[in-house]
């Protein structure tokens, strides 16, 4: 175990260091002059120019300032500023995290039981009215772009029937995150239920169910015991990884919805065209998404001995 | 993400030794076969081709212009649903112009972005899978920890890195960037695709008979790795219409005299409850589109699939 840990931690620096160098090189090195661009149409004489870009550290070679970037990274967490608070990205961060990461468990909840629900019904009638219903259901779930399916939501809910304010006016409270969660939740609970589903209609053909059957055993220890144990390994695969996802791709749902997490900032920075907040924040997003799979694999090591001997 | 799509594990074929009913056919013979049969490949398959139709002769459908505003038309709303093919079919939006002009002129943007980034991504990442499954060793090793790094980073963020470095964006450049960011997923199923069919017995007969490395990879290779390609790529399309629209949705996108159903709906968000039709026509037109694509995606794979046979 100890071993696969150190292993496992080992290949995470190339991937880190190889995402933060493909981020810097997407942010700073595409055509379109930052510094020139702060003054806008009217341009600025050489000289400022000059002097701005040194202050900025734009003159020095690439490398160094990919360097410089890294090393105020690691050693300083040091993230860059939100040009417009001129918060550091990092203070700002304390106050959205806990919010995306309520967020993500609520939306997480929704997926795990929706869609576990929806792909066990449909998947012990392989074939059958409510299995064609269920995969229909989910294949407008995956066609539906979040933003539509939110703007729909909330046309529907709020301005329609009135059951929910339109934006969260305050985003810690359960209650309030459940509609955005909800349409968080969307995509992903389609592929939980089509998993579940494909993998529930594989094993009902095996033989330790025909085994499990004609032992005599109840129907419900079949299905719920020897069915299950064996059907929802792929499942919770994809649930695994999917938390990071879920915690680093919120950005659509939470600036739509006024939820005051990581990427409601985003949005807002986007939004305000300030691209060094913009590269900060898509940094510790990235950072928390290489993590949470990182923790991922590490707890499947624990559960599967399979994985560590690998 | 999208990938999961596929991630059906290939099953013990069940009934291997079926006899065989009618004369033997190849692959792609039965999927065509089965295809056929198949109303969601049907129904997608018209929705395509007349997407593609629209793509091409947008004048056919409408004499209005899309740019065209009239404020006297401001939100002239709620559609004339009698009104077929008119300009006021769907109503008028913010700036007076017909809503169902702009849905028609739209359609552009999303179809010719879904199938560029198709295409390169298709040409690149097979190319990157075909030569890391192929050669192996180091090869593969590099190869693959490239992928690695490119996976760590969340489609559409890194797309909106990329697009915010522009500020006169096209389409082709929003193309350009996706396929920069998406390309990891076709190469990876090539990849396995390739490993998998390397091994088979006419690969090593063609090795026998001392046919040139290119020529195995291309001519014995790759088409019979190229089914499960096929299958993710027709999927994806559909994922990467919807990445533009969320672009032009946040405005890393299409930006505005461009004529784009993520714009409209970006442009109807903001009057949500006085005026829901801005932002419905263009948001029911994108997820048709999207649906159309995947669905015909989902049917050929049904098709290829082995197992159902």
């Amino acid at each position: 175990m100890g071993r696969y840990v150190v292993r496992r931690l080992l290949q995470m620096i190339p991937v880190f260091v190889g995402t933060t160098l493909l981020i810097f090189l997407m942010a700073y090195t595409l055509p379109g002059d930052p510094v020139r661009a702060m003054f806008g149409d009217r341009g600025a004489d050489p000289a400022t120019l000059a002097h701005i870009r040194h202050d900025l550290g734009l003159d020095q070679p690439l490398i160094k300032q990919y360097w410089d970037y890294l090393t105020g990274m690691v050693l300083h967490g040091d993230f860059g500023t939100q040009i417009q608070s001129g918060r550091p990205v990092t203070d700002v961060l304390s106050d959205a995290f806990p919010v995306s990461m309520r967020l993500a468990l609520i939306a997480f909840g929704i997926e795990l039981v929706l869609g576990l629900a929806l792909g066990i019904v449909s998947g012990l009638k392989a074939g059958k009215l409510r299995d064609n219903v269920v995969l229909l259901l989910t294949l407008l779930l995956i066609s539906v772009p979040v933003f539509v399916l939110g703007f729909l939501f909330k046309w529907l809910f709020a301005n329609q029937l009135g059951w929910v304010t339109p934006n969260v006016q305050d985003s810690m409270s359960v209650s309030e995150l459940f509609l955005p969660a909800t349409v968080l939740a969307a995509l992903s609970l389609a592929y939980v239920a089509r998993l579940t589903r494909t993998s529930i209609a594989e094993n009902l053909r095996a033989d330790y169910m025909r085994t499990a059957v004609a032992k005599g055993l109840p129907r419900r220890r079949v299905v719920g015991v020897h069915l299950m144990r064996n059907s929802l390994i792929p499942v919770v695969t994809f649930l695994g990884y999917d938390i990071g996802s879920l915690m680093a791709g919120a950005v659509v749902t939470e600036g739509m919805f006024n939820v005051k997490g990581v990427g409601y900032y985003l949005f807002d920075a986007i939004q305000r065209q300030e691209g060094t907040t913009v590269v900060g924040l898509v940094t510790v997003m990235v950072l928390i998404y290489l993590a949470a799979s990182l923790i991922v694999d590490l707890l499947y090591a624990v559960l599967d001995p399979r994985i560590r001997y690998a | 993400m999208p990938d999961t799509l596929t991630k059906d594990a290939p099953a013990p074929a069940v009934e291997a030794a079926t006899p065989a009913p009618d004369k033997a056919r190849s692959l792609w013979g039965h999927a065509w076969r089965d295809l056929r049969r198949n109303p969601y490949f049907i129904v997608s398959a018209l929705l395509i081709v007349l997407l593609l139709v629209i793509t091409a002769w947008p004048g056919l459908f409408t004499g209005a212009s899309p740019r065209r505003a009239d404020l006297a038309n401001h939100y002239l709303g709620e559609p004339n649903w009698g009104h077929f093919f008119q300009t006021d079919w769907f109503g008028y939006d913010k700036q007076g112009r017909s809503i169902y002009a702009r849905l028609i002129y739209g359609t552009r943007a999303s179809v010719l972005v879904g199938i560029s980034v198709t295409a390169l991504v298709v040409f690149f990442g097979g190319l990157v899978g075909l030569v890391a499954g192929y050669f192996g060793g180091w090869v593969d090793a590099v190869l693959s920890r490239v992928i690695d790094i490119f996976l760590g980073i969340p489609f559409l963020l890194g797309a909106m890195v990329v697009m915010q470095a522009f500020t006169d964006r096209k389409w082709w450049m929003v193309s350009l960037a996706l396929a920069f960011l998406g390309w990891t997923q076709i190469a990876r199923v090539m990849r396995g695709s390739v490993i998998t069919v390397k091994q088979a017995d006419y690969v090593q007969a063609a090795k026998a008979l001392g046919a040139s490395t290119p020529r195995i990879m291309l001519r014995h290779i790759l088409p019979n790795a190229l089914a499960p390609v096929i299958v993710v790529a027709t999927i994806a399309l559909g994922t990467y219409i919807t990445a533009e629209a969320t672009l032009s949705y946040l405005g890393l996108g299409l930006s505005d005299p461009a004529v784009s159903w993520g714009l409209d709906i970006s442009q109807g968000a903001d009057n949500l409850r006085n005026a829901p039709h801005t932002l419905m026509a263009p948001a029911v037109m994108l997820s048709i589109c999207v649906l159309a694509f995947i669905m015909l995606g989902e049917a050929v794979r049904n098709a290829l699939d082995p197992k159902l046979r």
